[in-house]
């Protein structure tokens, strides 16, 4: 690329230092992205806030400007609003427990995979293609065909494990009250867990062979080589994978509407805010919820980034 | 706006040649265009057909759209075309849209006089708001109970008239199934899923005990009496009984799956089940029986079964009205709804069809769905309006609840009514 090489003649003919004119140029340059930024990412967040302060509905509301009544508001029985709302708070305990145990468990049994596959097996180059499955596959429909899977009467799941006299009556996972969550998070810990054994299998990649050998030779045993060695090596890439999944899990949507619906036991965030916005039309309220669940995330990600950030920092240097 | 303008004609261009109406001069028509259902279903392909020879006929031309295959989601689409002004004529529209779409609707009864004596009053009622026909019925649907006559013969059974009956037959013929070395048989199955089916169950239980259906048509809130409660109590004690616990987590697809495989005496369903059970490759063919949705008991108890279906309505947004309404008029006419249940067995909204000779030939059984209709409840959505999808809500979320063993049918019909009374001011403000 042209980029237009300053000569110090220029630049005090223009008054500018050289580091001054490449700040320019360097906003020049990425001022299409920032553009596209605001018009992707920007754009929709502002409008939800906007819409958050009003009574917009589907059924023909007017959307007046009724101020932050949407989040919290006294009414004639006592508080409304969503930070008033007993629903809101359990789909938000639904989702902290639901990203919990799944992002735990992905972790977990993706470090094992990973594990297994950067060795070097034989046959392990096909079975990272197939380790990828689950996750290929779209969320709903993975989600249908294991909501048929699952079925008390009928489901193969259940047809199997009969056969095997593993259970001698068949489980009703999607409307037994304490079996509905833990199914629905199998059900998740089974799609993404690929993806988080992939990313890290990325970082483990990136350590070098003549660490280990290093190791070897003052012979270090297996278990010490992989918590001195390769876990603080590959943590970058574990934190990079646990906030993507955690930011996934945090607004899991899909999963959850085609297994169970909008029920007490599964509704998360994502869930309500749909229900309210699609179902019962009510745009404003929606909104808020929205911008609630938007701040909770943030809030989230910046705690993370902030305490991870001071490790990464310290590794590298 | 200009070069909005040739986007949308290129648009128009593109897609009505892809749709084979690409002749050589546009000249002649208008360009209505018509959100009738989802691609790939029975009710969106005959509507193609049959809006493509009102074309040919009309020297006009129609543009289809695709919608959500999910009530709700096809209505929340409806509400944003609304709120946009979008021009599009002809809406396909369920049984609760109106009162949400009222401000939306053109009132077509000018257009339709002579045409409303020949539809089921049931389906004209629920499309009438203050006096206006926002929505033309065009196919039609009931719950029903279908039943397995080949076992019912077996065990020298009655179909049955009451729930007592059905909960009796159920318990007797299951247990002799099993014994006889069926283990997955069971008595009963319905849909117990959160979602707007168990609504529709729930309104039958409610209904057939006299027990009225949740609010009032002046608004009242009365789901909270004793016949409610006895016909709650009644569901909740089926579930892990005569129906499997699986129900709680069913639609319509897998309760068919598990009377379809032969696992269930009963099942309550709606009258699509009848040509699947009957096609001459299903096993059940021949084996099965039809009878209206069970009463309570007691004088008050009656046979009635949800009300279901579409209509076709006309947006006040359109461009083309005169030519949305000939459309829907062609669509609803006598000709194209015996095509229709001829080719996809979906059922007319013209009383005089069943008794049509063509109809009769194809489906012996039409009497059945005619009287189930003309004696079926329809949901709370004309008293409940724009808030009706809250109202199911409420009461699926509640009752699936109770159904799951988290609270007994007194509590469960106290919250449900407390919520319905908080979302309406007591009733008054719907």
């Amino acid at each position: 690329m042209a980029v237009p090489e300053p000569s110090p003649g220029d630049a005090r003919s223009q008054g500018m230092t050289l580091q001054q004119r490449r700040v320019v140029w360097a906003w020049v340059f990425m001022s299409p992205v920032l553009l596209a930024l605001l018009a992707v990412a920007l754009w929709p967040l502002v409008t939800t806030f906007l819409a958050s302060l009003t009574d917009a509905s589907i059924s023909g509301g007017d959307g007046r400007l009724v101020g932050l009544s949407n989040f919290l508001h006294q009414g004639a029985t006592g508080w409304g609003g969503v930070l008033a709302s007993h629903e809101w708070w359990r789909s938000v305990g639904n989702t902290a427990l639901f990203t919990l145990v799944t992002v735990g468990a992905e972790t977990i049994i993706g470090m094992l995979l990973a594990l297994v596959l950067n060795s070097r097996l034989r046959g392990s180059r096909p079975l990272r293609a197939a380790v990828l499955i689950p996750w290929a596959i779209p969320t709903v429909v993975s989600s249908e065909i294991w909501t048929w899977m699952l079925q008390q009467q009928g489901g193969i799941l259940n047809l199997l494990m009969l056969d095997a006299h593993l259970i001698r009556q068949p489980i009703d996972w999607l409307s037994d009250p304490s079996l509905m969550l833990p199914a629905v998070m199998m059900v998740d810990i089974w799609k993404t867990t690929p993806f988080m054994a992939l990313l890290i299998l990325a970082g483990l990649q990136t350590i070098p062979r003549d660490v280990y050998e290093a190791a070897r030779i003052d012979g270090v045993g297996p278990l010490k080589t992989f918590f001195r060695v390769t876990l603080p090596l590959v943590w970058p890439a574990v934190l990079v994978a646990v906030i993507f999944r955690m930011l996934d899990a945090l607004r899991v949507f899909d999963l959850i509407y085609v297994m169970t619906g909008a029920v007490p036991q599964t509704e998360t965030m994502a869930v309500y805010i749909q229900s309210h916005l699609v179902g019962f039309g009510e745009i404003g309220y929606a909104s808020a919820a929205s911008v609630v669940m938007f701040l909770i995330m943030a809030l989230l990600l910046v705690a993370i980034i902030w305490s991870g950030h001071k490790r990464l920092l310290g590794e590298s240097r | 706006m200009k070069a909005n303008h040739v986007v949308a004609i290129g648009a128009a261009i593109v897609l009505g040649a892809t749709l084979g109406f690409g002749r050589a001069s546009h000249a002649a028509g208008k360009t209505v265009s018509i959100a009738c259902g989802s691609e790939g279903a029975t009710n969106y392909n005959l509507c193609v057909k049959a809006s493509k020879q009102w074309a040919q006929q009309t020297g006009n031309q129609v543009k289809f759209i695709t919608t959500p295959a999910s009530s709700s989601e096809r209505l929340a689409l409806y509400g944003q075309w609304m709120a946009a002004h979008a021009d599009i004529d002809v809406l396909m529209t369920d049984v609760f849209y109106p009162g949400v779409l009222e401000k939306g609707l053109v009132d077509l009864r000018p257009y339709l006089e002579e045409d409303e004596t020949e539809l089921f009053p049931a389906y004209l009622k629920i499309n009438t708001l203050d006096g206006k026909l926002l929505a033309v019925p065009w196919f039609a649907a009931v719950g029903v109970m279908y039943y397995r006559k080949d076992l019912l013969q077996k065990y020298h059974l009655d179909p049955p008239q009451t729930w007592a009956d059905l909960e009796k037959d159920a318990k007797l013929v299951q247990t002799e199934e099993r014994a006889a070395g069926n283990r997955n048989f069971w008595g009963y199955v319905w849909q117990g899923k959160a979602y707007e089916g168990l609504t529709c169950n729930a309104v039958e239980w409610l209904a057939s005990y006299g027990a009225g259906s949740v609010v009032a048509l002046d608004g009242k809130v009365t789901v909270d009496n004793p016949r409610a409660i006895a016909a709650l109590t009644m569901a909740k004690s089926w579930v892990g009984k005569i129906s499997p616990r699986g129900v709680l987590s069913s639609e319509e697809p897998q309760t068919l799956q598990v009377f379809y495989a032969g696992n269930a005496l009963f099942l309550r369903s709606w009258p699509y089940v009848w040509s699947v059970a009957q096609a001459p490759d299903s096993p059940l063919a021949g084996k099965v029986g039809i009878v209206p949705i069970p009463k309570g008991p007691g004088a008050e108890g009656e046979h009635t079964g949800a009300i279901g279906g579409w209509s076709l309505a006309v947006s006040k947004y359109g461009k083309h009205r005169k030519d949305a309404i000939d459309l829907v008029k062609y669509l609803t006419s006598s000709e194209v709804q015996r095509m229709r249940f001829l080719e996809g067995a979906l059922m007319p909204t013209r009383m005089a069809l069943y008794e049509d000779q063509a109809v009769l030939a194809k489906e012996p059984a039409m009497k059945i769905f005619y009287d189930a209709i003309l004696s079926a409840s329809p949901r709370p959505s004309a008293q409940t309006g724009a808030k009706y999808n809250r109202v199911s809500s409420v009461l699926y979320t509640g009752l699936h609840q109770m159904l799951l063993g988290e609270s007994d049918p007194q509590a469960t019909v106290a919250s449900i009514a407390a919520k319905l009374d908080e979302l309406s001011d007591n009733g008054k403000d719907w």
